[in-house]
């Protein structure tokens, strides 16, 4: 239980003269849901975009399952296991929901143009392979009587969803969700953190940004806390919420206090 | 939509038999000599031919413009280069047979897609149409300012396909045509065409020789469109760095969309140069990556069928009412312009586009609130 599946060393990320990231160092152990948090603008999606390789980071290593991972070209990154979701939904808008799971399934397969030009046995397996799986995610997610209904025109939830299954279809060992519960309602999101519990729960490793501290705090196994780019916390759910550098970022602290 | 279940409904034997009916009729359809469809002023077989390459390169462009929605304005760089290899290697550097010179003229326009295409396809949308737009032009004036490819003068005696035959006995066997009267159909044993004599004055086996291109690409596209590869396009177009983060390597079927694109056009342009028997650089000007691109943009981009259909009528039209002179340019641009305003999205337009604009605007009221997320994003 305790191998560390991702471990992120002394990451540190400049735009210009802005210091996105701070000497930023945290890891995931294998089959845990570990919770990044933080103010608006304290580098949580920036953490996220350079552990899938969107930026390349200024100094310090990502390792995954104990391999350097900076540099590495993002699709890369994503067939060797790390997938993730959007904060504002990406999806394939034009394509079907089966067709956007399709997508995902096809980071672990290799039908070339040939094979497809032949109807290889190649092509035949991993189609029928992929569509099995893609099925499989979305009744998963609950979509699947919306497989032939086109991403754009799904329902707000079901298009979080099915981002969800998309990623899950990469055949991932990690996956990182990026606020996947805003714009829920309540009810939404209890629904939505026992599916987080459930993607565990079939061996997926989970890292989480979430604002909404009450989902955090019922869901996660630790949280790591950043503000200004620093990592400023980490610990259990119940040390984070008695920790007063947390409480003072969350909430503010008077000018002569924090002096 | 109705109509496409229907199809899909029918049992699979019933639909092989009626894309087999289909397709013999557009085979015998220059020889029926139909009236109305049929152009009065020009060869009418001449102009299916030419209806034909169109096809040909309207189904290239589609798989780089509407599945992997790459904007190519250079298109005819690659028909030309198609056209060029096969002119070189039947006359004027060598005396290779057509069918020899072919394979190896697609597979040159492929290589120059790779060639194009790895620096260029770094750069998105607008970019990428300026560069390929500038490729056009400097195949063309390559073409122009170098002895070695025939220069202005241009090339000719570009050799023909192997007849079938004896072509002093008239082929195999003799094919008439008919003849509309008032009223009557009568099969007209003096216009026959000869099965299978590539001449000069018939243009009916070209035709054949075209159509049967475009049927196999066709089956090809596909193929291709329902498979990974296809998925990957289409990932591509929609998002391409969300494609990229679900494990789609987006360069390199970026660069498959532009070398296969580049294969088809470079069999079109070799089939042009086969048929035409003299190119010179006038036969590749950019008003024909203009064309090429309103035949896919007119029929529906993205769509296999809704770019067939454009490319009949940027090819057919303009020969059809080749009557009305210098009024024909007026009336096919006005075409142009009626049908961009009433079918913006194409005649055909793909199945994504018809479903989705019926929800586009209940979307756009669902989606009011969610300005505020886009600026959120660290």
């Amino acid at each position: 239980m305790s191998e560390r599946i991702l471990s992120v060393e002394n990451l540190t990320l400049r735009f210009g003269g802005l210091t996105a990231l701070d000497e930023v160092s945290f890891h995931i152990e294998q089959g845990e849901i570990l919770g990044l948090i933080g103010p608006n603008g304290a580098g949580k999606t920036t953490c996220f975009n350079a552990v899938t390789g969107v930026y390349r980071p200024t100094s310090g290593d990502i390792l995954f399952q104990g391999r350097s991972i900076v540099g590495l070209k993002k699709h890369k990154i994503t067939q060797q296991g790390i997938a993730r979701t959007f904060q504002n939904i990406r999806l394939f808008p034009t394509m079907t929901a089966l067709e956007n799971v399709l997508v995902g399934a096809d980071a672990q397969h290799s039908t070339g143009m040939f094979s497809a030009l032949f109807r290889l046995p190649k092509h035949r397996r991993e189609e029928s392979q992929g569509h099995e799986r893609a099925m499989e995610l979305l009744r998963f997610m609950g979509i699947h009587r919306k497989a032939d209904e086109l991403a754009a025109n799904m329902s707000y939830g079901d298009q979080r969803r099915l981002e969800i299954a998309r990623a899950m279809a990469t055949g991932p060992k990690l996956i990182c969700l990026d606020e996947p519960a805003a714009g829920f309602n309540p009810a939404e999101k209890v629904e939505l953190m026992e599916l987080i519990r459930k993607v565990r729960d079939q061996g997926y490793t989970v890292l989480l940004i979430e604002h909404d501290m009450k989902l955090v705090m019922g869901v996660t196994d630790r949280i790591v806390v950043l503000e200004f780019g620093r990592k400023i916390a980490e610990g259990s759910p119940a040390e984070i919420r008695d920790n007063p550098a947390v409480i003072a970022a969350y909430l503010g602290v008077d000018e002569e206090d924090a002096s | 939509m109705s109509f496409k279940s229907k199809v899909a409904g029918l049992p699979t034997p019933v639909k092989v038999l009626v894309w087999v009916l289909v397709a013999a009729f557009a085979y015998i359809l220059p020889l029926l000599e139909l009236p109305i469809i049929s152009t009065p002023d020009s060869d009418f077989a001449s102009v299916l031919f030419t209806v034909s390459i169109y096809c040909l390169v309207a189904l290239g462009l589609n798989i780089v413009v509407g599945y992997a929605g790459l904007l190519d304005l250079g298109y005819v760089g690659f028909y030309a280069i198609g056209a060029y290899t096969v002119a070189i290697l039947t006359s004027f550097h060598a005396s290779w047979p057509l069918l020899l010179a072919i394979p190896v003229a697609v597979v040159v326009a492929m290589i120059s897609g790779v060639i194009l295409g790895a620096p260029t396809l770094r750069v998105r949308g607008d970019y990428l149409a300026i560069v390929t737009l500038g490729f056009g032009e400097i195949i063309r004036l390559v073409a122009v300012n170098t002895e070695w490819l025939g220069g202005s003068k241009g090339i000719n005696n570009i050799g023909r396909p192997p007849n079938l035959g004896d072509p002093d006995k008239d082929g195999l066997f003799q094919v008439p045509h008919l003849f509309w009267g008032d009223g009557t159909v009568l099969v007209d044993t003096k216009d026959t065409t000869h099965f299978l004599i590539f001449g000069y004055a018939d243009a009916v086996p070209y035709y054949w020789m075209g159509l049967t291109a475009v049927i196999v690409v066709l089956i090809a596209d596909v193929l291709i469109k329902n498979s990974r590869v296809g998925r990957a396009w289409e990932a591509t177009r929609e998002d391409e760095d969300a494609a990229e983060l679900m494990g789609v390597p987006t360069f390199k079927f970026k660069l498959l969309a532009f070398s296969t694109g580049a294969f088809v056009g470079g069999l079109a342009g070799a089939l042009f140069a086969s048929r035409q028997s003299f190119i010179n650089p006038q036969s590749f000007l950019l008003l024909f990556s203009i064309l090429y691109l309103a035949a896919v943009v007119v029929g529906g981009q993205g769509n296999r069928w809704g770019v067939l259909l454009g490319a009949g009528l940027v090819a057919y039209l303009p020969e059809r009412f080749r009557g009305f002179e210098d009024f024909r340019v007026l009336a096919f641009g006005l075409a142009l312009v009626l049908l961009a305003t009433l079918r913006p999205e194409g005649v055909l337009p793909p199945r994504r586009t018809v479903r989705a604009r019926q929800l586009e605007h209940e979307l756009d009221e669902l989606e009011e609130g969610s300005d505020g997320e886009e600026e959120a994003r660290v």
